[in-house]
């Protein structure tokens, strides 16, 4: 192996994977390193993949990558203990030829996507983990120290996808330390069903149609967070994630919160007799645009959840993965033709092509997001809460007339929340936020 | 290099974990409690609650322990402590800890 290479690449999830293909695929010497035995052995996410930020990586990707199934419907719960009240949207035209969502199992997914890489022409070494970037007096990044005996490694170019946790960024000073409401702790089981019962339990004409279910209410117990169930192949994913911050203020066991989720009576059917092969944890960059930190440097930049690139809005993150480690590759290559040196200066057109895409611009569009949900529980809690005992006054029929239960529950929403103005002012903080 | 099961105080957590794959490295934790005089801290204290893996317990001393052959590598443990500097951690040597099946 040659100790001096175009680019390293440190990590291999979908930024990783995503910046080394683009790079080698041009020409360049690329070395990718991983810390798992495999790529994907460390790496964890709900998982929905978005074909269009793939797409525009590996057209065809659809003929030879692990996808479990497309999604064709998508539910959301709003959650209280017993009941739910939900909204749903499935449409036949996500039946297309070329789906446009899937569920997927990341260790499989970043397997197959690690292979293409390779089949790209990267260099990828695993079970290797990076110490520490090396740099010049002048605090130019020019390679990496890994854990391995002479780990020294040159490049003319770092590009850092190592995740949330990734800890080389910080350890060289490159970004500050994540702070615990810039993070959602998510806890998530992997349950295992016969195809069939999946597809009926969900209601599924086709063999690879899927569902999707994110919740919000009583799953997340007053804490800043949501649910999710997604529907696999021969399995389904189930989860919940809230700001780790929370976590630690109310003491809640994330795991004792899944369980409760599990248990809830609109949940607990969908997976009746289910066998539970697989319990993971993670943290997802949820602090949005404003916990962005510094993306480029001399001889650097951060692609992926390393740079906070998560739309916690839509639940997105591996398309803004995937779009960032593209946009890192495609500005290493366009300086290299240039003959220009990766310096902070010149990496300045990494950060205009993200500003000019949907990572940027949706994560600014929701930047006040995060701190509107921190400080306003009552979205988490009172409003679900009052939402299902509205509904469930207006279903139950008992002799009430109508206008009196319409009166009743403006009452109880208004109790609930403690008086029209705050109500007026969430929904005016909300729509705001939302703009 | 062995191939093992961690085990919890939790028999429920163990049930859990016992469906992931780890292998640990032995005699390298790589997670380590560094003990303040002054005593635990709350966010110390709140793993014994809140670590994914049931990674954390109060020892009969009355102090946090921790035992990571079960850790998910997910650093909560890291961010809710790196303030008090009551933690030291750092990722398995390569190839080493969690190995997801699914992910």
């Amino acid at each position: 192996m040659s100790d001096h290479f175009d680019a390293i690449v440190v990590g291999a999830g979908p930024s990783g994977n995503a910046a080394a293909y683009v790079m080698a695929k041009a020409g360049l010497n690329v070395l990718q390193i991983d810390r798992g035995e495999y790529p994907g052995s460390k790496n964890v996410q709900g998982a929905i993949l978005y074909a269009d930020a793939l797409e525009r990586i590996i057209p065809d990707f659809r003929d030879s990558a692990p996808l479990e199934r497309h999604v064709i419907e998508q539910r959301f719960w709003m959650l209280s203990e017993r009941s739910h009240t939900g909204a749903q949207y499935r449409s036949d035209d996500f039946n297309e030829e070329k789906p446009n969502r899937y569920t997927i199992l990341r260790a499989q997914f970043d397997k197959w996507f690690s292979r293409q890489v390779r089949a790209a022409g990267a260099i990828l070494i695993t079970e290797t983990t990076v110490k520490d970037l090396i740099k010049t007096e002048s605090g130019k990044v020019i390679g990496v120290v890994t854990d391995r005996d002479g780990g020294k490694i040159h490049a003319d170019i770092v590009v850092l996808a190592e995740g949330v946790n990734g800890m080389v960024g910080q350890r060289a000073g490159l970004r500050p330390e994540i702070k615990a409401n810039h993070v959602a702790l998510a806890v998530k089981e992997t349950h295992f069903l016969p195809e069939e019962t999946v597809r009926e339990r969900f209601n599924l004409a086709g063999e690879d149609d899927g569902v999707v279910i994110e919740v919000l209410g009583s799953v997340s117990s007053g804490m800043v967070g949501t649910g999710f169930l997604y529907t696999n192949k021969e399995s389904i994913s189930i989860g919940v994630g809230c700001l780790l911050a929370d976590f630690a203020e109310t003491r809640i066991a994330p795991y004792a919160l899944l369980d409760k989720f599990k248990s809830h009576p609109s949940v607990a059917p969908l997976l009746k007799g289910s066998e539970m092969k697989e319990y993971v944890a993670h943290l997802i960059p949820e602090g949005g645009y404003d916990a962005i930190p510094r993306l480029t440097g001399d001889g650097w930049l951060i692609v992926g959840d390393a740079g906070q690139f998560v739309n916690a809005v839509h639940r997105e993150g591996s398309n803004l993965a995937m779009t960032s480690g593209r946009l890192a590759a495609e500005t290493i290559i366009q300086l290299r033709a240039e003959g220009k040196q990766p310096t902070e200066e010149n990496l300045k057109l990494y950060r205009d092509k993200l500003a000019d895409s949907f990572v940027m611009k949706d994560l600014k569009k929701y930047r006040k997001v995060p701190h509107l949900l921190e400080k306003n529980r009552q979205f988490f809690n009172i409003y679900p809460a009052a939402l299902n005992r509205a509904m469930q006054a207006m279903l139950r029929v008992d002799g009430t007339d109508k206008r009196s239960k319409e009166a009743e529950a403006m009452r109880d929403l208004k109790r609930a929340r403690g008086g029209w103005w705050r109500v007026a002012t969430d929904l005016f903080k909300f729509a705001r936020a939302w703009r | 290099m062995t191939d093992k099961k961690p085990e919890t105080a939790s028999p429920k957590m163990e049930e859990r974990l016992y469906q992931n794959r780890y292998l640990v490295d032995e005699g390298n934790p790589h997670v380590t409690i560094h003990p303040q005089p002054g005593g635990d801290s709350p966010a110390l204290q709140s793993l014994t609650q809140i670590c994914p893996a049931g990674c954390y317990r109060t020892g009969e001393t009355g102090r946090v322990e921790v035992v990571a052959d079960g850790c998910m590598e997910c650093g909560s443990c890291r961010i809710l402590c790196q303030a008090t500097g009551e933690i030291e951690w750092s990722y398995p040597r390569g190839g080493y800890g969690i190995l997801f099946k699914f992910g």
